[in-house]
């Protein structure tokens, strides 16, 4: 694809979506959907601040604070059980009934322990992304292939080595699939940890605005929000096509045959 | 050296026993190379598991006279590591066992090389024919350094042509490192082109039916040595006994499947 065609693609729709939306919205007296026009001028005054230093900076800090934890936690936690078919067993039901709980009916629970700071919300954030991270590297771990198993046992590749090369390499695809859906899941729960006794934050400010009926500046956060996932999701593809480089190679080889 | 003493070998799963191989003694001396065939299901890959540890026998014992063992698969594709680049699927087992950098690279590049891969460091192994992958693994068995080679049916699942040229590599790889090599095949041909000795299994459950002597001349070539009236003489023999043996492939296909 020429770099032309590829820029066209990349941001053709998001521009026709912007177009429509600000000729539909042109001229809006509607007070809870503002033209939006009276949106980006809201955006720039708003967050073109010290806002965020303040507001932005300290929710992605925490997102990526609470994202690291997880992926650390899930990767390791899921190497153990997913390599061990008694403490799989064992861990099962418990792994469902914990997965099963939303974890912002935690956040009360959570702060009582953990107080309101960015202790809190930090666990927060764990506390829903570590499930598909986990999940998703059991089943990756579960899935070694026999022939490459017996190759290492064969060439006394053991211990660490086989840890490093084989098993966390082997589950990386499905690795990768689980920090994808633990990333939007992170999304959500930055702004949620920060609805209960918070002073700062985006989804503290969002909440602000939309309480103080400040409502171009509400719809301005909103954007931020998704802006922001826009930004991560782009990092996490850089950071998947290094990880994964030759699992795409030996796909599109496939499909060259 | 190589000792199989009374090796047996029962598989117990599903409410179903199956006697893969009854009693299996033979021994492959230093440096020989050593063929084994017999007909499909009869336990070869079960035999190989037990010499390479991999699969524990139910009685006897396997003896290997110096280390390491070194093993080629048949499922090459799925012996390499994909997200590892050709060299450092050679250069593993060697970092596994902690030899120095300069030692190792010197070792993979020599390997590489004897293989007909010189130029192929940096490919992943998917990038690479089915022919050129097992020469990989081929090569990754030589930079390991072993004494005792094992090879299961390594080149069952690549075109006529490339299995000619892959016989001639393996036995100039044997001749120049002296290891002793036991190579699994269910190929009659393949057999006596490349061994010294052909020991022949029955069907499972799995005994010795003969051990073969291969005497023909060391220096092998693909068209005059399979022209030899004495290699259609040899192949035939050992076509007669195969030939022979109650079929039990319905009854014991599985025994195959059952041990991976």
């Amino acid at each position: 694809m020429t770099l032309a065609r590829r820029i066209v693609t990349l941001l053709g729709l998001p521009v026709v979506l912007v177009a429509t939306w600000w000729f539909l919205s042109a001229g809006s007296t509607d007070f809870y959907r503002p033209s939006l026009q009276r949106i980006v001028t809201a955006f720039q005054q708003t967050w073109f601040s010290e806002r965020l230093v303040v507001d932005v900076l300290p929710s992605v800090a925490r997102l990526a604070v609470g994202y690291l934890i997880a992926l650390v936690i899930g990767i390791a936690l899921g190497m153990m059980i997913g390599a061990n078919r008694w403490l799989r067993a064992l861990c099962e039901p418990v792994l469902e009934f914990l997965r099963a709980i939303p974890p912002p009916v935690l956040v009360p629970i959570i702060m009582l322990v953990a107080g309101i700071g960015n202790t809190t919300k930090v666990i927060v954030i764990v506390s829903g992304c570590v499930w598909p991270v986990l999940l998703n590297t059991v089943e990756g771990v579960r899935g070694v292939d026999e022939v490459l198993a017996d190759t290492c046992r064969s060439y006394r590749i053991t211990g660490l080595n086989r840890w490093r090369h084989l098993v966390l390499r082997s589950a990386s695809p499905q690795i990768v699939t689980g920090a994808r859906q633990g990333l939007s899941v992170g999304i959500i729960l930055m702004v949620i940890s920060e609805l209960f006794a918070a002073s700062s934050g985006l989804g503290f400010t969002i909440v602000q605005f939309q309480r103080g009926f400040q409502i171009p500046e509400m719809w301005s956060g909103v954007l931020v929000l998704g802006l922001i996932g826009v930004v991560l999701a782009q990092l996490f593809t850089i950071a998947e096509r290094r990880i994964l480089a030759w699992y795409h190679g030996i796909r599109s080889s496939q499909r060259e045959w | 050296m190589l000792e199989v003493q009374g090796l047996r070998k029962v598989y117990d799963g599903h409410g179903r026993r199956v006697e893969a191989i009854a009693d299996l003694t033979f021994t492959v001396g230093g440096g020989e190379f050593a063929c084994v065939v017999g007909p499909s299901g009869c336990g070869k890959t079960t035999l190989l598991r037990c010499i390479a540890g991999l699969l524990p026998p139910t009685s006897g014992q396997v003896r290997v006279a110096g280390e390491p063992i070194a093993v080629v698969f048949q499922e090459y594709g799925r012996s390499l590591f994909p997200w590892l680049r050709v060299a450092q699927n050679v250069e593993l087992p060697l970092k596994a066992a902690k030899m120095p950098r300069a030692q190792r690279q010197r070792q993979v590049d020599e390997a590489l090389a004897a293989v007909g891969l010189a130029d192929a460091h940096d490919a992943y192994p998917w990038q690479l024919s089915g022919g050129m992958q097992q020469r990989v693994a081929i090569a990754r068995a030589i930079a390991y350094g072993p004494s005792v080679l094992l090879m299961d049916e390594p080149f069952a699942a690549v075109d006529a042509q490339t299995r000619a040229d892959l016989e001639d590599l393996i036995r100039s790889v044997w001749q120049r490192l002296g290891v002793t090599l036991l190579f699994v095949t269910h190929d009659i041909d393949e057999s006596v082109y490349l061994g010294q000795r052909v020991i022949v299994l029955s069907s499972a459950p799995t005994r010795v039916v003969e051990n073969i002597v291969i005497d023909l001349p060391g220096e092998r070539d693909q068209l005059t040595t399979r022209a030899d009236p004495r290699f259609a003489e040899l192949r035939a023999r050992i076509y007669a006994h195969i030939k022979k043996l109650p079929s039990q492939r319905a009854e014991h296909g599985s025994t195959h499947d059952l041990s991976r």
